[in-house]
């Protein structure tokens, strides 16, 4: 935390503090769709620090988080439905089997000196062998999808994680928020240090004394851990799986492009990724609708030339740009 | 089972191996140049897919025939998209030409989504279910058909990078882009070559596949990936590596769908790819890095 406000001058710590305001009375101003949304945004920021921390710091390129999203949703779910263990005990599980996954995964490119665009690869391969494995799953549902039962007498045991609309927004606001300060944490510190050398020059980093695969192995596993403890929110959140949604390429596609957008390896691109990615493909819905183009396929081929549009225009990202504009830059550390 | 059904499956999996392997062929050339990852190069098959099906509805015209057309219409599409879209991206970091592509692609399936709709299309041949029977084994005319076609585009593209100035020209940027500035090529230029190659082969490959499967707009992505794995594992830069590798992971594919089923053929060819990154990074074909 002081590491976050230590990143920050006056008129940043002020707008922070601001946006924090807001978004914890969020739902006393606010009504349940535009609630829906900054819950997707905030959820969306979550994931983006997870995914910016093996990227954006550590300089891997992983364009198959999905797989960590749902190994930890279909463990949490599976022990929840099958065995009655609640979700805070099938946090751990989650966590255990993405950080499994990302062992596999690790294992294979460091070992094998799989970089670049090969490591890549060998993430999208990785999660698309997990979705068409659970696809023929039927233990957990196959491809017809896992449920969790939402049952009455259940409603308001939030330590089950069953809870309304609001009792969710404000889980994924703390994520958010513990996302951002792990991250910013994690960039003072010693390894965050040793993350960033290791993106700029690997070969340097070692000269100098870094053991780069274990630094790897390191943010790998950070990343993992809280992509699979994402799963665990989804899973409950929407209480219902599917292997060929929660596992697609596209989902993976998702998780990256609001940190992209927002600006890979700054502190607060995810977020400002995410908060113009998710009410942007709300607001494209309902143009669309007003001008009575609600055909499948119209607000996806918008967004496409948008981020087409938005990626030639703004290479470093948003954030960079408008934190400069207002004044509110992060110092480098 | 039978050993004629075996030898039957084999022979299937060749010959569309083949097609996948000009499909990948493009892939490999805009990545062996460019050094930029087309992540939307399954899209463009399917888009030539369409292309395909248009002119075989409008003039009767045969998928494989049409191949050479709209090859030709896809070296043009290619090269102004390198030239506009793409050229300001060659210097960028990977996943903002990740970013660049992915958009392509959105905008390329739904564009066919809104334009066709969502069922899948095929075209009726007058030989669709016609097949040549060696002894027991029966073959597929269309399949020998295309592949045979897929062979004649990857021969004419080894004889203009082998034997033109400017296949010569393209090969020298993809080996050392400084001394062919240095030396006065226009590597703008011969970036917009490749990349219009690239495609060229793309849409001859699509437009061999639509007299081979059913299609829809949906295909694209597993397409992209299928392409990438055919390219790893063959070796990325080798034609000859594209080719194998296209009929190695055509026959796993066509092996798997008959034991197994086959809904698990992609997992048997994503075994293949981290085998072969883990036993042997550059490929069967490619040329370890010095």
């Amino acid at each position: 935390m002081s590491d976050l406000l230590a990143a920050l001058p006056a008129r940043g710590k002020i707008a922070l503090a601001l946006v924090v305001a807001a978004l914890v009375s969020a739902p006393l101003l606010v009504d349940r769709y535009v609630l829906s949304i900054l819950l997707l945004a905030l959820f969306g920021a979550y994931l983006g620090q997870a995914w910016n921390i093996l990227m954006g710091f550590c300089g891997l390129l992983s364009l198959g988080h999905a797989l960590y999203l749902g190994l930890g949703a279909y463990a949490s779910a599976a022990l929840y439905v099958k065995f009655g263990i609640g979700p805070w005990a099938g946090a751990f599980a989650a966590i255990a089997l993405g950080v499994a996954a990302a062992a596999a995964i690790g294992w294979l490119g460091f070992r094998f000196r799989i970089e670049g665009v090969y490591f890549s690869l060998l993430t999208i391969a990785f999660a698309e062998f997990a979705r068409i494995g659970f696809d023929n799953l039927p233990w957990l549902g196959g491809a017809a999808g896992f449920f969790l039962p939402v049952r009455a007498e259940e409603a308001g045991h939030w330590h089950n994680l069953r809870g309304g609309p609001i009792f969710f927004y404000y889980l994924a606001l703390a994520m958010a928020a513990g996302a951002l300060v792990l991250s910013t944490t994690l960039r003072a510190s010693k390894l965050g240090h040793a993350f960033l050398a290791i993106r700029e020059d690997a070969q340097a980093a070692r000269a100098l004394g870094v053991n780069v695969t274990r630094v790897r192995f390191v943010a790998l596993f950070i990343s993992a851990a809280m992509t699979a403890l994402g799963g665990v929110f989804i899973a409950f959140w929407t209480n219902n799986l599917f292997p060929a949604q929660i596992f697609d390429m596209s989902r993976s596609i998702d998780i990256i492009l609001a940190p992209i957008i927002g600006g890979v390896g700054t502190l607060f691109g995810p977020i400002v990724g995410a908060f113009l990615l998710v009410p942007l493909g709300e607001a494209l819905t309902e143009a669309l609708r007003e001008f009575g183009l609600n055909a499948p396929g119209a607000k996806a081929l918008v967004y496409g030339f948008l981020l087409m549009g938005i990626i030639t225009a703004t290479p470093s990202g948003l954030w960079p740009w408008l934190a400069r504009k207002l004044g509110l830059m992060e110092k480098q550390p | 089972m039978s050993f004629s059904l075996y030898v039957e499956v084999l022979i299937q999996g060749v010959l569309t191996g083949l097609v996948y392997g000009l499909m990948a062929l493009g892939l490999s050339v805009i990545f062996g140049v460019v050094r930029v990852v087309n992540f939307a190069h399954g899209e463009f098959a399917v888009l030539a897919m369409y292309a395909a099906f248009i002119l075989f509805g409008l003039f009767h015209l045969d998928p494989i025939v049409a191949s050479l057309p709209i090859a030709a219409a896809f070296f043009v599409v290619g090269y102004m998209l390198q030239r506009t879209v793409v050229q300001p991206f060659v210097t960028r970091p990977q996943h903002e030409q990740f970013i660049l592509l992915v958009g392509l692609s959105i905008v390329i399936v739904n564009a066919l989504l809104l334009t066709f709709g969502p069922e899948s299309k095929h075209t009726d041949l007058s030989y669709s279910f016609d097949s040549y029977s060696l002894g027991a084994v029966l073959v597929d005319k269309a399949r020998v058909y295309g592949a045979a076609a897929a062979l004649v585009v990857t021969t004419a593209l080894f004889a203009f990078f082998r034997y033109t100035l400017t296949g010569a020209a393209i090969r020298a940027a993809a080996d050392n882009l400084t001394g062919a500035a240095v030396v006065g090529l226009d590597v703008k230029r011969l970036y917009a070559i490749s990349f219009g190659v690239g495609l060229a082969c793309v849409g001859a490959a699509g437009s061999i596949m639509m007299a081979l499967t059913d299609m829809t707009p949906m295909l694209g992505p597993s397409l992209t990936l299928l392409a990438f794995t055919i390219v790893i594992v063959g070796g990325l830069g080798s034609m000859a590596g594209a080719l194998f590798g296209g009929m190695l992971i055509g026959v796993a594919e066509a092996l798997a769908s008959v034991i197994a089923s086959p809904s698990i053929k992609s997992m048997v060819s994503f075994s293949l790819l981290v085998l072969v990154l883990a036993l042997r990074p550059q490929g069967l074909f490619g040329k370890a890095e010095a």
